[in-house]
Order: C-alpha cells, then sequence, then structure tokens
C-alpha cells in the first residue's frame, strides 16, 4: 500500500509537470508578445512591462519563473485586468464551478444508479426500455443543446425557472439539470449492465434462498457489487462534468471558473489560460487519484498494489 | 408427428411405429453439412440487422452521408452567399430549414456542416486506429520490459484532462480543421492502445498463435494475420464510439468559438450562433444543428452498442 501510494503520487507528479510544461511552452510559441499589438505604449513603457512580466529573460529563465511561482501556488498575474491576479480569479469562481460541479455529480450519480437498477430490476419490461431509450438521448444530446432547451421551455415558455445567473437554489436548478443529464445516462446504463451481472451470481440466488425481502438482496448484496464499474468511471464523469461547466457557465451567465477560461481563451489572456489550465488539470487528477483509493476501499479483493501491474 | 391432443395426464400414450417414418441415410452425405458455414463476420452482420435500434441508426447515418454530399449540390443557394434581404427567415418552402441573421439558407448549411461533422469524426477515427494500433499492438505483443515502459507513458498521457489539451492545442495553433483533428487525435489515440494491448495479451497465449510461430512465421506477419483480425472486434466498436465523441467536440469547440471559422458552416458554429438570437424567437437557427448534432450521435452510439452485442455475443444480455 505505502509504495503504491508512493508510486501514485509520483505519477501524478509527472503528470501535472508534463502539463506545466507543455502549456509553458506551447503558449509561449505563439508569435508576438501580449503587449504588442494594438496598443500604442512608447519603447520605454513597452520595456518597462516586459521586465515587469520577466518577459525579456530567457525562455528557459521564464519557465524556471513560472514553475517556482508555481510550487508557491501564484498563478501570475492577469493581463488583460492588471489589477488582478489569476489566484483572484480562481478565488472567486472556483467556489461556484465547485458548487455547480458537485451538486451536479450528486444528483448525477443518485438518479443514474436508481434508473439503472429499476431498469435491471424490470429487464426486458417497459421500464427498461424507457429508461434506456432515456439514457441513450441523455448520451446522445450534447449539454449546450440541453441547457437552451430546457431555457427556452421551462424559463422563457412557462417562466417556472429564471433564465440565467447563480444567487438563489431557484437559479440553480436548470444549470444543474442541463449539465447532469449526460452523466446521469451513463451512469444509469453502466449501473444497469452491471447490476443484470451481479443478479446472476450464486450468492444471490443463496440470499433469495435464505428468503431476504428483494430490498435487502437489491441494496444490501447486489448493489455493493454492481456500483464498482460505476466507481471507475466517476473519474472521467467528473472531467466530463468540468469542462460541462465551460459552456454551462458561459450559457447560464454563471460566475464561474469556465466562464473565465473561456473568456480568456477568447481575450488571449495567456496567464489565466494557463493558470487556469493547470489548476484544472490538478483538480482532476487529483479527482481520478481519489476514485482509485475510493474503489481499493470499496472492494477489498482489488489489491492497490498490484493494480499497477495492469 | 401427429401426437394426439387430448391426453389424460397419467396414462402413457402408446406409441406406435407408424408415427414415424425413418429418414433414408447414405453413408455418402452423412457428414455433409447441411447449411452453409457462416464466418464469425456473417455471423455478426445477422445479429446486427436483427438489433432495430442499431439498423435504424445505421439507415440513418446512410442517408446522412448521402446527404452531406449531395445536399449542398442539389441545394438552389449557397453555402456562404449572404442575402441581406432575407435575415432570420423562418422555414418556408423555398428556404425549407430557414434562414440565418446573414441571409444564409440553414437547410444547405445543415448539410455543408454535416460534411464537416462526419469528416471530423471519421479522420479521428482513423488516425485513432492507426496509433492505435502500432502502439498497442507493439506494446502488448512485445511485453515485458517494453510493454511496462509504453505502458507508464500511456499511463501519464491517460491523467491529461482530454478536452483542456484540445482547447490549448487549438488556443496555440488557431482555429481550424485541421487543427481540430490534430487536437483530437494527440489525446484520443490513448483509448484504442490500451483496447489493443489488452486483446493482444489476451490473445497472444492462445495455442494458433503458437503453432504458428512453431511454423517459423514472422513476427510482422504474426500480428497482421493472426492476432489483429482476432481483436478487430472490440477496436470496430471502439472506433464506432470514437466518432460521435469527435463530432461532439467539434461541436463543443465551435460553441466556444474555437472551431471553424466564418463564412464556412459546422453544427457546432451554427447552434452557437442560434444560441445567440433564441430569445428573438428565431427557434430554426438552433434547433435544425441541434437536431442533427444529437440525432448522429444517437445513431453512433446505437449503432456502437448494437455491434457490441452482435461481434461479442458473450457479452450480450
Amino acid at each position: 500500500m505505502g509504495t503504491y501510494l508512493l508510486k501514485r503520487l509520483l505519477a501524478m507528479v509527472i503528470t501535472l509537470w508534463l502539463i506545466v510544461t507543455l502549456t509553458f511552452f506551447l503558449m509561449h510559441a505563439i508569435p508576438g508578445s501580449p503587449f504588442n499589438e494594438e496598443r500604442n505604449t512608447s519603447e520605454i513603457v513597452q520595456q518597462n512591462l516586459e521586465a515587469h512580466y520577466h518577459l525579456n529573460e530567457p525562455l528557459m529563465v521564464q519557465y524556471f519563473l513560472y514553475l517556482k511561482s508555481l510550487v508557491s501556488l501564484d498563478f501570475g498575474p492577469s493581463i488583460t485586468q492588471p489589477s488582478q491576479t489569476v489566484n483572484d480569479l480562481l478565488g472567486r469562481g472556483f467556489p461556484i464551478s465547485f458548487e455547480l460541479g458537485m451538486i451536479t455529480l450528486v444528483i448525477a450519480v443518485l438518479s443514474g444508479i436508481i434508473l439503472g437498477i429499476l431498469a435491471a430490476l424490470r429487464h426486458n419490461r417497459i421500464i427498461d426500455y424507457m429508461a434506456m431509450t432515456f439514457a441513450v438521448l441523455g448520451i446522445s444530446i450534447p449539454n449546450f443543446v440541453m441547457a437552451t432547451l430546457l431555457i427556452q421551455e421551462l424559463a422563457v415558455n412557462r417562466g417556472i425557472f429564471p433564465v440565467a445567473t447563480w444567487t438563489s437554489w431557484h437559479h440553480m436548478v436548470l444549470p444543474t439539470l442541463a449539465l447532469a443529464t449526460g452523466p446521469m445516462a451513463i451512469i444509469a446504463r453502466l449501473t444497469r449492465s452491471s447490476m443484470l451481472e451481479v443478479l446472476t451470481q450464486d450468492y444471490i440466488r443463496t440470499a433469495r434462498a435464505k428468503g431476504l425481502s428483494p430490498i435487502k438482496i437489491v441494496f444490501k448484496h447486489a448493489l455493493r457489487n454492481a456500483l464498482l464499474p460505476v466507481v471507475t468511471v466517476l473519474g472521467t464523469l467528473a472531467a466530463g462534468i468540468l469542462t460541462g461547466t465551460f459552456v454551462i457557465e458561459q450559457i447560464f451567465a454563471i460566475p464561474g471558473m469556465g466562464k473565465y477560461f473561456v473568456e480568456s481563451i477568447n481575450q488571449r489572456d495567456y496567464p489565466v489560460i494557463m493558470g487556469t489550465t493547470v489548476f484544472y488539470s490538478a483538480f482532476l487528477i487529483l479527482m481520478l487519484f481519489l476514485v482509485d483509493l475510493a474503489y481499493g476501499f470499496l472492494d477489498p479483493r482489488i489489491k492497490l498494489h498490484k493494480k499497477e501491474a495492469k | 408427428m401427429g401426437v394426439p391432443k387430448h391426453q389424460e395426464p397419467n396414462v402413457t400414450p402408446d406409441v406406435l411405429d407408424e408415427w414415424f417414418t425413418p429418414k433414408k441415410r447414405n453413408k455418402d452425405d452423412a457428414e455433409a453439412v447441411v447449411r452453409p458455414s457462416l464466418s464469425y463476420w456473417q455471423d455478426a452482420w445477422k445479429r446486427l440487422v436483427k438489433n432495430k435500434l442499431a439498423m435504424l441508426g445505421f439507415v440513418f447515418l446512410i442517408g446522412l452521408i448521402v446527404m452531406a454530399v449531395i445536399g449542398p449540390i442539389i441545394s438552389p443557394h449557397d453555402v456562404t452567399k449572404q442575402t441581406l434581404s432575407n435575415q432570420n427567415l423562418p422555414p418556408s418552402g423555398d428556404h425549407w430549414f430557414g434562414t440565418d441573421d446573414m441571409g444564409r439558407d440553414v437547410f444547405t448549411r445543415t448539410w455543408y456542416g454535416a460534411r464537416i461533422s462526419l469528416f471530423v469524426g471519421f479522420m479521428a477515427a482513423l488516425i485513432d486506429f492507426v496509433i492505435g494500433i502500432v502502439y498497442g499492438g507493439v506494446a502488448g505483443y512485445k511485453g515485458g520490459k517494453t510493454d511496462n515502459v509504453m505502458m507508464r507513458i500511456v499511463e501519464i498521457l491517460y491523467g491529461l484532462p482530454y478536452l483542456l489539451v484540445v482547447i490549448l492545442l487549438m488556443v496555440v495553433m488557431g482555429p481550424g480543421l485541421l487543427t481540430i483533428i490534430v487536437a483530437l487525435t494527440v489525446t484520443g489515440w490513448i483509448g484504442m492502445a490500451r483496447i489493443v494491448r489488452g486483446q493482444v495479451l489476451q490473445i497472444k497465449n492462445y495455442e494458433f498463435i503458437l503453432a504458428s510461430k512453431t511454423f517459423g512465421t514472422k513476427t510482422a506477419r504474426i500480428i497482421r494475420k493472426n492476432l489483429l483480425p482476432n481483436t478487430m472486434g472490440p477496436i470496430i466498436v471502439q472506433m464506432t464510439l470514437t466518432v460521435p465523441s469527435a463530432i461532439f467536440a467539434e461541436a463543443f469547440l465551435s460553441f466556444l468559438g474555437l472551431g471553424i471559422q466564418a463564412p464556412y458552416a459546422s453544427w457546432g458554429v451554427m447552434a452557437n450562433d442560434g444560441l445567440s438570437t433564441i430569445l428573438s424567437g428565431y427557434w430554426w437557427r438552433l434547433f435544425f444543428p441541434a437536431l442533427f448534432i444529437s440525432l448522429t450521435m444517437f445513431s453512433f452510439n446505437v449503432l456502437g452498442d448494437g455491434l457490441q452485442d452482435a461481434l461479442d455475443p458473450k457479452l450480450r444480455r
């Protein structure tokens, strides 16, 4: 276990370093400096600006300076909004995005599992077909389309929910629904197929023979094993939800991290793009790691230190 | 045979010899195969045809491909022609899907968008396929240290958040069709490589590979002739599922403003344009591209599921 953790941490650090390096050199491969376009600045101001942001140093020196500042969790300044640092943006945007993402994840996981169980228990019957049609539709409809459909129907036509922003729970309904449909569909399908498999196993028949109630069989015996595949995709789903927040926050005008990220892309604000990318990546890598740990806890048969041989 | 229909449960019926006519046999065709033997692929095809949903997706995709090729040609309107007097017309006999804010015909642009989406999807799947097969095949077949090193690299790359890398590359290389494909394949081949490797690892220990080896067959030939054909099932399924995810990624990127540039159309671009005017009531500008993105992804998904069932009947439930 100890060596496994150590190896995993090392791999995480390497992945993160790779992302930082990749981001840094890609961003600096773009011709032109942020300060010489569309701006009438004198030579001296120009030089001062470059000196201030260390842009006059050799590339490798800049790289190490950036690495150093990252280690102390300083993501640097924003170029288009000089009064702000990337840390400011992250500090303001991340809690909102995190809230949106977490609510979405919880909704998606809970309703997906329930739907999957229902479909498996009513295998090849009407509920099964309905749930699976719903699931395929959920996977097929992109979240930005879902978002606009929801806005059009529930906000504009019926006026049940507000169109945009993120202030009360009322405002949260539509964005989380739009974001949750896809992951929920994936979880429902996974739960259904693994549940169907588990239900045919001998220990379930034994439980039935003992005269346990169906509810006890499903929730105490079958579900625990059926959920393992669901846990494995949680990491990828978290990544999907995370990137989904980019468009959802854009559509619903939610002042989260995704909105700043998309804005920084459109304005080519390189330090902000770099900072948010690195932050996102670190967050995702951490999620994947936690999912792996959770997997080991849920299923003691899986020896974590053996898993790496896979 | 004429078994009497109403029987008392406890009475054993008299079985009369005259009920039966013995089949005439002769020694020559006793071992003959009655029905033509089906290859694995014919078998799979038969199973696929039985799956109605998958066939529906298949037919839709064929129709979509045909319309993508001929749609912009048979339409009387040009893809990029702007007619300012025709702004935001609702669907009508002349403009079946209406027009956009530049007076361009949405019907023509939808099929043009289908070209781009399908091209991106198929190219991404094809390139993933080539890289994934070579990388995964070598890692799986060589095994041992080579496998270890190659898979460590894949493991690290696998941790990269896929859409973030794509967005990053798009920012650096500038928006465009080629960059989308490059960006999608930079990370996309990893999944394919993992699947191929897993398959090869499993199959290479089978006896027929050993037999081939004892005949002195060269490694390259074993991989080409023995290993790859037997790994094809999961690979094809993976490809069918790569296409919709690439199409989604393109729409997503275009939606963020990183995709195909005006005046050309892709579904994502059209949906993005349509979204900004949805509140003015021009619903058709968002509806048609969104409908086709969803239908295309739906078709590929059900076809992929159907193929999975058809190619691997063991997993079928």
